[in-house]
Order: structure tokens, then sequence, then C-alpha cells
């Protein structure tokens, strides 16, 4: 337990304006639109163009998020970004946007954790506000995994979209009813060939032959990561509820990431939380990785579903294998 | 219930299909029409029904209604 307890102070996002529909991905690999619908719910995704990257859309949802916020830019102590898809293998993204933001002066640092990235730079976050090192963090989650998907795989190439989620974690006042409450991360390193990048780092560098392998883009055994997916987040959901005295009954919102409706339907199946109370937007943005869960959550805020005092409990899912939970009174 | 009915109701629920045609021989994905993650979804119920974990190893042993009971019987006997 920390000096102070921290809070989310808002939410807020942002995607390119491009849609790639199921249609769309007809006339680029062998696959339908039923295929893909009944696999995974998903009808549509954004994609970035060719200027866009990273950080662009980490600033558009950085500027969104702070803008809801009661917090001032140059309150903004601590730059965290989740992303496995970032501007350069170095710098990070996170100091591209601190530049972009013009917030020179404050620490800013990308955190690795595939899908599950957003939930582990929230912890970051509030380890660094309830020790009182920090007092306004910004976090962000982004993904533009359309630049590194294998566009001959039909099976992971209809998966992925583009978008950036953020948040504003604060120091939380004594009389404020929002707070984190906890948070739970985990990792299994021995899965981790299932879900990868494979060539690039110092395993195997860029080459000729590593571009014509298409060792650059994702690959993924999705079968394998399925049942895992549904396990763990709920493990570590169940987990997180029942050290808090809490059941799935208490929770007015989870929040799962959105990698395939299936695994939605099947986490709260398994929590037994009726599916009204889950949010889902995987239909109109596939699997934007790090970027689903804040963008998920701003659209409910946004349209009013999710309102303050709200037990909300974020959960994730992936590279590593890593997953992880948040709950928090929003 | 025994082993061998639950598991015909489960591959009913999960596959939508009639008891008639949950006959040992049929294949979850060439008889029943399965997709590839509905057998995963199949193995994650026979898991939670009967209480045990299937290693992913051993999903690929299970590709047909006889072959599902005699896994779950020998596992559970």
């Amino acid at each position: 337990m920390g000096l102070y307890f921290a809070k989310f102070s808002a939410f807020g996002s942002f995607a390119p304006a491009k849609i790639l529909t199921n249609q769309d991905l007809e006339k680029i690999v062998d696959t339908s639109d039923e295929w893909i619908r009944s696999r995974t719910g998903m009808v549509e995704r954004r994609i970035a163009s060719k200027e866009e990257a990273a950080s662009d859309l980490a600033y558009q949802a950085a500027l969104n998020a702070i803008e809801a916020s009661d917090v001032k830019y140059k309150e903004i102590d601590l730059i965290v970004v989740a992303t496995i898809s970032g501007d350069h293998p170095f710098p990070s993204t996170a100091c591209l946007l601190q530049h972009k933001l013009g917030l020179k002066g404050i620490p800013a640092f990308d955190v690795s954790a595939g899908c599950t990235g957003f939930i582990y730079a929230c912890e970051v976050a509030r380890q660094f506000v309830e020790n009182g090192t920090a007092r306004n963090v910004l976090v962000v989650g982004v993904e533009i995994l359309t630049k590194i998907t294998n566009w001959t795989d039909r099976n992971t190439c209809v998966l992925f979209g583009d978008a950036a989620g953020a948040a504003v974690i604060s120091r939380a006042e004594p009389t404020d009813i929002s707070r984190i409450i906890d948070i739970k991360l985990d990792a299994d390193g021995s899965m981790g060939d299932y879900l990868i990048q494979m060539a690039g780092g110092s395993r195997l560098p860029a080459s000729h032959e590593t571009v014509d392998a298409n060792q650059h883009t994702v690959y993924m055994e999705g079968n394998r990561i399925f049942k895992s997916a549904v396990k763990s987040m709920y493990a570590s959901s169940d987990e997180l509820l029942k050290r808090n005295n809490l059941t799935s009954a208490d929770v007015d919102w989870v929040i799962p990431h959105q990698a395939n409706l299936r695994i939605i339907e099947a986490l709260a199946d398994k929590m037994k939380v009726p599916i009204n109370k889950v949010i889902i937007n995987i239909q109109k943005y596939g699997n934007t990785s790090s970027a689903t869960v804040p963008l998920a959550t701003d659209e409910a805020i946004r349209s009013k579903k999710i309102r303050r005092g709200d037990i909300l409990l974020l959960t994730s899912f992936g590279a590593g294998l890593t997953w992880g939970s948040v709950l928090a009174r929003y | 219930m025994d082993i061998e009915a639950k598991v015909k109701q489960i591959v009913m629920d999960k596959l939508g299909v009639e008891e008639a045609q949950v006959v040992p021989a049929a294949n979850f994905i060439e008889d029943l029409r399965a997709d590839s993650l509905d057998t995963v979804e199949l193995v994650m119920a026979f898991e939670d029904e009967f209480g045990l974990t299937i290693p992913d190893e051993d999903q690929d042993k299970l590709r047909t209604v006889g072959q599902a009971i005699d896994y779950l019987k020998e596992k559970l006997g």
C-alpha cells in the first residue's frame, strides 16, 4: 500500500479515418465476411495511412484524454506508452510523444507487454502515483499492427486494426470516489513462441532473407492462444475480485481485451457476467492490441454507459505471454 | 449422468447438433461442422464439466465423439 491512492482522471482515444471492411479483405486474401464474423465477431477495422505512425495516433488520443480531464498539460509529470509497434525500435514512442506534447523535462518510456501493455502501463503509473513520485501520469496504449501484418496469412491478417487509447492516472484526493482499487499482472514466458514477431531484434536481425520470409510480421497460433486467453483473463479477474472481497456481481462493467468475440463470450460465461455488462466494440475496430481496453473504455464513457462511481474490471491478455487486470471505481 | 451422456450433451449444446448425429464415429470438424475454435471450446467445456486439464498435446487426439469419451473415461477412471 502506498502513501496515496491513484485514480483514472479521464480517458481518450483516436483511430485513423480509413476503414477496412471484411468485404475489402475478401479482395486481398482468400476469406469471406461470414468466415471472419463467425470466428472473430469483426466487421471492420481502422487502418493507418502511409504517413501515420504510432506517435501520431498516441498524440491525438493523449490530447483527447487530457482535454477530458481536469489536469493541465504542464501538470503531467510522467508519460508511459504501451506499444509493440512504435515509430522506431528506438527511441521510445513515449519520448516522441513527449516532444509532440511539448512536455520537455518529464520522464517518458515505453512498456512492452503485447496486448496487455495498457494494463501493465496502468500498474506502472499507479505505483508512481501511490508512492508520491508522480501526480499525473499520461498512459497510452497505441498500436499500428497493420504495418507489421502478414498480408499473405489469411488466419491473422483479418484480425488487426490500428488505434490509440489513453488515460490520465492521477493522485486521488481523500474526497474522491474514483480510485484504482487493485491491479494484478502475470506472465508466462514459456509460451512466447505462440505469438511473436520473429525478426528485427538481436536474435534474428533484419536481412533480405528475414524480409522475404515475412519474419518481420505478426506470427500467431490463434487456436493455442484462445484457451490460454480465456483461462488467464478469468484467473486474474477472479483473484483480483476475491482478494478485494468482491464478486463479479459487484462489477458494473467488464472491459476485456478485444481480440475475438468468442474469447469475450467465453470469458463472460466463465465469470458469470451477463454479456450486456461487457463492453464490446470489436466489430468496429478489430484487435488493436494494447489500444483495445482504453479505446473501449473511452467509447463507453463518452456514450454515458460508464459513469463516475461505476466499478470497472479491465482485463487483457497478449504476447509474452502476459495477462493482467485492473479493478477500479471510475 | 455418466461420462458418455455428459459428453454428448456438451457436444449437442456447443455445436448445435441433434442427438442422432452424436455417434462415436462422428468427427467434430468433418461430420459435425465444428470450426477450429469450436474444437477448442469443446475441450474447455470438457475441462469445466469434468474438472480436469486437457494439455494442448492431447487436444489433437480428441477428433471424434468416441475419442473424447474414451479419453475422458481413461483420465477419470
